[in-house]
């Protein structure tokens, strides 16, 4: 990891309550380094739905797997990496969601909607096994003061909470 | 707190539903199913529901509007969606729903809909 990346890391319990924790904490780091409330609410949403994702496909709603949501604030970029214990999977294999015949589909949307609403997304087999969903979004042109200001997260603590 | 609230009003055969919150996995997206499931219930298949004061909605919500619109549908009945907010008309957008949903501004012209 460079020495000006901080990190940020949790594990979350697999419940529907995650989901709703890990779109917060990003959305407050994501507001502490300048992000604008529109984009704020596209890595909400992002994150939202790789920690769905996690919950319901990857770790088949198991109680006994975790989640791992990690957020890392690079120079340039905010990074969240959301990591199942599930067998993983390949996005090649994840049905279009816009093809006609997959309109009326009733899920299948939630890794059309990261990858719409990141700059960069991706799929990696994690060092569980499971799926790592790596998401980055460019640091809005503000960031550069008050990403070494108090109000983003610090780099000298790496909290690691069970939620 | 609960995160949707639902109140159901009736205007002849039609149906409308007021919602208001979040319609995201978990509660509003349960709830959203079994109004739209109470309804259909009931006998009652032409249903508008009203998203106006519906501030976010993920995957799970946009989910079972497409859930709610095809059980309407199989009943012989339409389902159609009214006031959307600028968020859910992109997301509607972007998922190419909005092609597949009848999709009014105002009520009046959303209730005239069914009589043409």
């Amino acid at each position: 990891m460079a020495p000006d990346t901080k990190h940020l890391e949790v594990t979350l319990d697999t419940h529907v309550e995650s989901v709703n924790l890990a779109e917060e904490m990003c959305v407050r780091v994501a507001e502490a380094v300048g992000f604008n409330e529109d984009e704020c609410y596209r890595i909400g949403m992002s994150v939202r739905e790789g920690v769905i994702n996690a919950f319901h496909y990857g770790n088949q709603e198991k109680p006994e797997k975790k989640i791992h949501l990690a957020v890392d604030i690079t120079g340039e970029k905010l990074i969240i990496h959301v990591t199942d214990e599930g067998k993983g999977f390949r996005l090649s294999d994840v049905p279009d969601p816009l093809a006609e015949e997959n309109l009326l589909s009733t899920s299948g949307r939630g890794i059309f909607l990261m990858r719409a609403f990141m700059d960069e997304f991706d799929v990696v087999s994690g060092s569980t096994g499971g799926a790592e969903l790596v998401m980055a979004k460019k640091l809005p042109p503000s960031a550069g003061s008050s990403n070494h200001g108090s109000g983003a997260p610090n780099s000298d603590a790496t909290p690691h909470q069970e939620a | 707190m609960p995160s949707l609230y639902s109140t159901t009003r009736e205007t002849g055969s039609i149906t409308l539903v007021d919602l208001s919150g979040r319609i995201a996995l978990g509660e509003g997206s349960a709830l959203l199913r079994k109004t739209v499931r109470d309804i259909l219930d009931s006998g009652r298949v032409k249903i508008i529901l009203n998203l106006g004061d519906v501030n976010y909605i993920d995957s799970s919500g946009i989910g079972e509007l497409v859930s709610g619109f095809t059980a309407v549908r199989n009943r012989g009945g339409e389902l159609k969606l009214l006031n959307l907010t600028k968020k859910i008309h992109d997301l509607l957008q972007i998922t190419k729903l909005f092609t597949v949903f009848d999709v009014y501004s105002d009520e009046s012209t959303a209730v005239a809909s069914f009589h043409e």
